[in-house]
């Protein structure tokens, strides 16, 4: 059994289906891609999958439980997090404060115990600094962990954003153009850390990307989209050579 | 320990204790020279209640980022609960059991009124749930002008019509009398217990922000679907802020009846309500510190410009513009910060010397 299975998925804004009929299945460990062309409906599937949108039709299953329906934060509690195409930090909150908001389902104490500064809290804050710092440090921003998110430039606030979806301890991983706007040197550096929180943390990635070699270098299979519908799936050799995503891409017959 | 060895969170929140504190002494010592005027040391107890209510404002609109134009009717229903109790309980125990009982029973009244108006308003967002709020306090405000409660050898009885459909007996007394409100509490209320109570506020309010919860809360403020997307029980969250905000000023409330010996739903209508979001604007969002230096400062000063007669409210005005440019603008953000650099500067080498 995959670790995500989705089957018929599908959702209806008035007349337009964004998404119709959108599968896949996705192993535990496994880098997976998704991509199509600009308005095929790549962040609406991701916004399907965590709740965003309640889709009109199709299962999500996780783990051997449905998430259809759930609510954004009980779907991150099952396992799923993301990132977001246009940048979501808390930007008033420090760096390491975005980390800490992200533990809040891994390390608990009573609001009283916060209040009352029992002997929990300090414990509990404890672990989450050391936990919020070990990931930091895995990205490279532990020097900035006093900033506010909003100070740090544009690259290290996409890979602060990945620190934050990481400590909610996910199973699965949705990154929304984790390298846009990052240049080849950035983009290298994020190749090399993506595949590093892969192995080291057993996570199953699903990502979308505009950088070919970026998703061609990465990912063990991909799945692509048009129009909201799946075109082909599978390695990225197969998927690169597939006359109908070069007719996506570039136009005509396909 | 040195203090500058803390953890700043840690030193920021002692040196909000300590500005207080410091107050708190200032006040006693010209009191005790007798350079209060009258006038001034009966504002003491309002000041505090107020301070106390620019703080736990400052928790819904600062820290959990929503509009709240309706806090003075949360002061209301504890200010009512509190004069209520004491009025039926003082002949019966001693003062300070009382007063212990009256705040209790204001802030819990008060946190009871929070989560039955949040449940409706905090599925709103930004402009409607000002107004909501807004709506909200006016109906308590009104409410309370309409309610009449009395008590006779047969027990208690309510009515929202007037005191003689109370029909109370011949050992009846009205307790609360509608738009002439309650009368007869104990003063019991001091400026040592206002300033106990802003303490307790200060240690609430800001152990609930430096916590889980409190980033929680902030983090549905800076990105709602970020916190979401982590996990964050959204509703959960601003619920707590809301309920949180609505004890305190019930407790301020409370606090306030007793500095009075009469008590007119009246006093809390919009105008109060605005008032101490201008207090918490002016402080700045967010910035609980600056509510406290505030919420005095505004509240002392138009007692101070009494010597401009007619031209106080219009002083008044110039000073909440020039705090506001202070506070906000750019170049002043600038000066301050080269200012704040020299101090800094100039501070080791004194130590040498």
């Amino acid at each position: 059994m995959a670790l995500l299975e989705v089957r018929n998925l599908g959702i209806t804004f008035g007349g337009l289906h964004a998404v119709d009929q959108f599968a896949v299945s996705i192993e535990k460990g496994q880098l997976f891609g998704l991509i199509g062309p600009n308005g095929a409906g790549k962040t609406t599937v991701f916004n399907l999958l965590t709740g965003v949108y309640q889709p009109t039709e199709g299962e999500i299953v996780l783990d051997g439980k449905s998430i259809v329906g759930q609510k954004p934060a009980v779907i991150n509690r099952a396992g799923v997090a993301r990132t977001f195409q246009n940048i979501r930090l808390f930007k008033d909150l420090t760096v390491l404060d975005n980390v800490k908001v992200a533990l809040h389902n891994q390390v608990k104490y009573l609001t009283l115990t916060g209040v009352l500064r029992l002997p929990a809290y300090f414990k509990q804050e404890r672990v989450m600094n050391e936990k919020a710092h070990s990931l930091l440090e895995i990205f490279d921003l532990d020097g900035e962990a006093g900033q506010p998110a909003s100070s740090l430039p544009y690259g290290k606030q996409r890979k602060l954003e990945i620190a934050r979806a990481l400590a909610t301890s996910p199973k699965l991983l949705l990154l929304d153009e984790p390298a846009a706007g990052m240049n080849p040197n950035e983009t290298a550096e994020l190749m090399e850390i993506v595949r590093l929180v892969r192995d080291r943390f057993g996570i199953a990635i699903l990502l979308i990307e505009h950088d070919m070699s970026f998703v061609m270098g990465l990912c063990e299979r991909i799945v692509v989209l048009d129009y909201g519908r799946v075109i082909t799936e599978g390695d990225p050799e197969a998927v690169r050579t597939n006359p109908k995503v070069v007719a996506a891409y570039l136009g005509g017959e396909a | 320990m040195k203090i500058r060895s803390l953890n700043p969170n840690f030193r920021r929140r002692l040196v909000t204790y300590g500005i207080v504190a410091a107050a708190f002494v200032f006040i006693q010592i010209l009191s005790g020279a007798g350079l209060l005027t009258n006038s001034l040391s009966g504002q003491l107890v309002p000041i505090c209640a107020y301070v106390i209510m620019a703080v736990s404002l400052n928790l819904t609109v600062g820290i959990l980022g929503e509009l709240s134009l309706g806090h003075a009717g949360f002061m209301s229903v504890g200010a009512f609960t509190g004069a209520f109790l004491s009025v039926c309980c003082k002949d019966v125990l001693p003062g300070w059991l009382t007063l212990t009982l009256a705040l209790l029973a204001g802030t819990a009244a008060a946190a009871l009124v929070g989560v039955l108006i949040g449940i409706p308003v905090l599925r709103l967002q930004g402009d409607y749930l000002a107004i909501v709020t807004l709506a909200f306090g006016e109906i308590i405000k009104n409410l309370l002008n309409s309610f009449y409660i009395g008590r006779d050898s047969a027990g208690f009885h309510l009515s929202f019509k007037d005191a003689l459909s109370l029909g109370l007996d011949d050992t009846g007394e009205v307790i609360i009398n509608g738009a002439q409100g309650v009368t007869g509490m104990p003063r019991s209320a001091s400026f040592t217990l206002g300033i106990v109570l802003i303490l307790v506020t200060l240690f609430v309010v800001q152990n609930l922000v430096d916590s889980r919860t409190g980033r929680a809360i902030m983090s549905i403020r800076d990105n709602r679907i970020a916190a979401e997307s982590v996990g964050i029980n959204v509703t959960r969250y601003k619920m707590i802020a809301f309920t949180v905000s609505a004890a305190l000023a019930g407790l301020a409330g409370a606090m306030y009846a007793h500095n009075f010996s009469t008590l007119v739903a009246r006093k809390f209508d919009y105008n109060t309500s605005i008032l101490v979001l201008v207090f918490i604007v002016v402080g700045g969002l967010g910035n609980i510190r600056g509510s406290v230096i505030a919420a005095a400062a505004l509240t002392v000063l138009p007692e101070l410009l009494r010597g401009f007669s007619d031209y106080r409210m219009l002083v008044y005005a110039v000073v909440l513009i020039v705090m506001m440019l202070f506070n906000q603008s750019p170049q002043f953000a600038a000066w301050r910060q080269k200012l704040a650099a020299k101090f800094r500067r100039r501070r080791p080498n004194r130590k040498e010397a």
